[in-house]
């Protein structure tokens, strides 16, 4: 028992992660919000959960970043994509589901 | 349908990037109009069309994502489309991107459950058919309940179709909200307009229930637009975005991206210090060519006097600097409009927010160069309270074109043409140094304003990446054209009253004072050039330097240029023309310029010059840091809505200017 509940916190540690923990080039699907106030805002700018988000570009200085959501380009700081929870998709998944 | 006996208003609403100022010029061309909203500054962009017998108004509203308001800019859009004063739009011209719908279409069924007669215009529909975007435009109108019509404002397609759909605007059927999550939260409102309409006159405990219904709200209309636009829009699955992603790779690259920028703000100095010299120099020459005309034409006295040396020196006082901010205006907008300044905002978020600022507040920075005024306004799309005030309050620190004038003549004074450093002319190093110097006290005071200034709010920085496109040249003329009537308009008044009230105040004094100077018969015996002093020394405005004289004697400045410290409250540049009517009462040869005039100034008594080094550089370094401009303080009130911000920018900008031009006067004394 205690070992199953063990792999399910790992695995939940290695598929769930924050926006700003992505790399360029890495998609994921938006899961929840951490921020009440921002999540309007991300709400609003169609970066909803169930969205598939995309990181395109990292600013010259590591902050902030471009991602990819609804067909548009949104840049935010890390501090804001850190509030949004996601679920990495593997490369070959992705390929698949678009 | 709306009753044809009136003017129809139109207001064309849309997020930002989505082309509606395109569409704006395209169907209005030059009837437009730039006025203010009532109580802001936010600019109101108006313009007329006829059609079909019909005469239309139309509004350019600021872009806004949603009817929930996160800056003032969305703010103002969204009260102007709830408005219930007789002057509100009949009908809300819906603007979208063909090529990014989704996002688009959110405000789009906002609009549609205010239950007010719409019509959805999407533009750009030929950059969609090149992207292989195909919209079923009946199945769209079906849905949503109200008028579809493709335009591209670009090539000017499909207007005519917009204004007869304008003309036969209805309000839809259709329903978008949640309607049960509204009447759990509010069971006193019947419809979501009423319950918009709230978030601008409600408690604390309301505005916590708007940000819920919101949130979730706006969950289902998504999912509703995704069921949407499966049915209406077919997509290629990869789309061509190639040439942006190109462009990006350089504008955004760690070392080549901050070298372009750099090379743009370069080609941008040498534009509007450089080139705008020569349209200046004939300006300055038909003037000086004009008033010489005027003068003889006109009999001699009081009034050829007051229309040449007043009115005419006050207006090419104006008008001299307008090719410098039509050029700065017009790089401006043509960077905004191609998509470069988002990414010079991305590029630098990281350097601004260490100093209390952010990306958004690199373009407020830039534009300050030629005037404060713009500047302040355009910080409207800064969301986060403390950042935008902190850039409202260091942007007049950067030396705007006014001061241009001031620090040409003292440059002037100081060095000669062939004083030359190491190939360079001092003169052109100087004048760099006192822009870098402005920048660099604009960074300090923005840091240290940082650590000053409390606030709660969350600081967020958000903000879209627009695709690259090449530039609407009509748009951009237009634009630079109503910036440049703007300014013309609202700071000219002031500089052209000035110059008629300081014109009377050098040439009248207290009452003895023309007598005194036709009858003194020792007043024949001295020379002319010593009466003409004597004259301005007992005018209105020599008493009036004399009294302050105390006070500026310790940063090295005497009575004239106190006189020309006071009207320089009304615009900078004012500095340059107050000296030139203080000093050509002095001498009897027209032809010395105000340079040669200045530099030959000594002293009565010890006959030493009056504008040594150390009072030219205390001079730059005070007209650097000084706010002395009235306009820009009324703007910092009209923006902050409150007078503790416009009096805390005069009072550290006086004590700034104050304080370093006294340090820098007796380290060179």
């Amino acid at each position: 028992m205690r070992h199953i509940i063990f792999k399910i916190v790992t695995l939940k540690a290695i598929l769930f992660m924050t926006l700003d923990q992505l790399k360029i080039g890495q998609s994921a699907v938006v899961q929840e919000f951490t921020d009440d106030f921002l999540s309007l805002k991300f709400i609003e700018m169609g970066c909803l959960p169930g969205e598939i988000v995309k990181v395109v570009n990292i600013a010259p200085m590591g902050d902030p970043i471009a991602i990819e959501v609804s067909g548009y380009v949104l840049s935010l700081r890390k501090q804001e994509a850190s509030t949004v929870v996601v679920t990495i998709l593997n490369d070959v998944i992705l390929n698949k589901t678009i | 349908m709306i009753a044809k006996s009136h003017t129809i208003r139109i207001a064309l609403v849309g997020n930002p990037n989505s082309g509606k100022s395109t569409l704006f010029n395209s169907l209005t061309g030059l009837t437009q109009k730039t006025g203010n909203y009532a109580g802001v500054t936010v600019e109101k962009h108006e313009g007329k069309f006829n059609y079909n017998h019909t005469s239309f108004s139309v509004t350019d509203l600021p872009g806004t994502y949603s009817l929930f308001p996160k800056s003032l800019d969305e703010e103002v859009s969204c009260k102007t489309i709830l408005s219930h004063a007789p002057d509100k739009p009949d009908v809300i011209v819906i603007v979208a991107d063909s090529t990014n719908l989704k996002r688009h279409l959110l405000l789009a069924t906002q609009l549609i459950d205010l239950k007010i007669p719409c019509v959805l215009a999407l533009n750009m529909i030929d950059e969609a058919k090149k992207q292989n975007i195909t919209i079923y435009k009946t199945e769209l109108e079906n849905i949503l309940g109200i008028h579809v019509v493709f335009v591209d404002s670009r090539k000017k397609t499909g207007l005519e179709e917009l204004k007869s759909k304008i003309l036969n605007a209805k309000d839809s059927h259709s329903i978008f909200y949640h309607f049960e999550k509204q009447l759990n939260l509010f069971p006193n409102l019947k419809t979501y307009k009423e319950l918009v309409e709230l978030q601008f006159n409600c408690t604390d405990e309301d505005s916590k229930k708007i940000k819920q219904f919101e949130k979730e709200d706006n969950i289902s209309r998504f999912h509703k637009l995704n069921y949407i636009i499966a049915k209406c829009i077919k997509k290629p699955e990869q789309l061509n975005k190639s040439l942006t992603q190109k462009l990006d790779a350089v504008f955004t690259h760690k070392f080549f991206g901050f070298i372009f920028f750099f090379f743009i703000l370069f080609i941008v100095f040498q534009f509007v210090f450089f080139i705008a010299d020569f349209p200046m120099a004939w300006i300055e020459k038909s003037f000086a060519y004009f008033m010489n005309v005027t003068s003889n034409v006109l009999p001699n006295g009081e009034l050829n006097d007051l229309i040449v040396n007043g009115v005419l020196a006050g207006i090419s006082g104006i008008v001299v600097f307008i090719p410098q901010i039509a050029l700065l205006f017009l790089f401006i907008t043509v960077l905004e409009d191609t998509g470069y300044m988002a990414r010079a905002s991305f590029i630098l978020d990281k350097i601004m927010q260490k100093f209390g600022l952010n990306g958004k507040s690199v373009i407020p920075l830039i534009s300050s160069v030629a005037c404060a005024i713009p500047s302040i306004m355009s910080t409207r799309t800064i969301t986060n309270w403390k950042t935008r005030i902190i850039t409202i309050l260091v942007t007049p620190l950067i030396s705007c074109s006014a001061r241009l004038p001031v620090y040409t003549l003292i440059i002037s004074i100081m060095f000669k043409d062939e004083h030359m450093f190491y190939g360079f002319n001092y003169k052109g190093i100087v004048l760099m140094l006192m822009y870098l110097l402005g920048f660099g006290m604009a960074f300090l005071a923005a840091f240290i304003l940082k650590l000053i200034l409390k606030s709660n709010e969350k600081n967020y920085f958000m903000m879209e990446l627009p695709v690259y496109r090449m530039p609407q040249w009509q748009t951009v003329f237009m634009l630079v054209f109503k910036k440049v009537k703007l300014f013309l308009f609202n700071a000219g008044k002031i500089i052209l009253a000035i110059s008629i009230v300081l014109w009377f105040l050098v040439s009248h004094g207290p009452t003895d004072f023309p007598v005194k100077f036709k009858n003194d018969p020792t007043a024949l015996k001295t020379s002319q050039n010593e009466l003409n002093a004597q004259k301005l020394e007992s005018s209105y405005a020599g008493i009036f330097g004399k009294k302050i004289e105390p006070l500026i004697q310790p940063i090295g400045f005497d009575w004239k240029i106190g006189i020309a410290l006071i009207t320089s409250f009304a615009a900078r540049e004012v500095f340059v023309s107050t000296m030139a009517t203080i000093y050509s009462s002095n001498t009897s040869n027209g032809n010395t310029t105000l340079r040669e005039k200045l530099s030959s100034q000594k002293d009565l008594i010890t006959q030493k010059p009056i504008y040594t080094n150390a009072v030219c550089w205390s001079l730059l370094i005070f007209y650097a840091f000084a706010m002395q401009c009235m306009s820009t303080l009324a703007t910092t009130y009209s923006e902050t809505k409150h007078w503790k911000w416009p009096f805390i920018q005069l009072v550290f900008m006086s004590i700034l200017a104050y304080g370093s031009s006294f340090i820098i006067f007796h380290l060179l004394k």
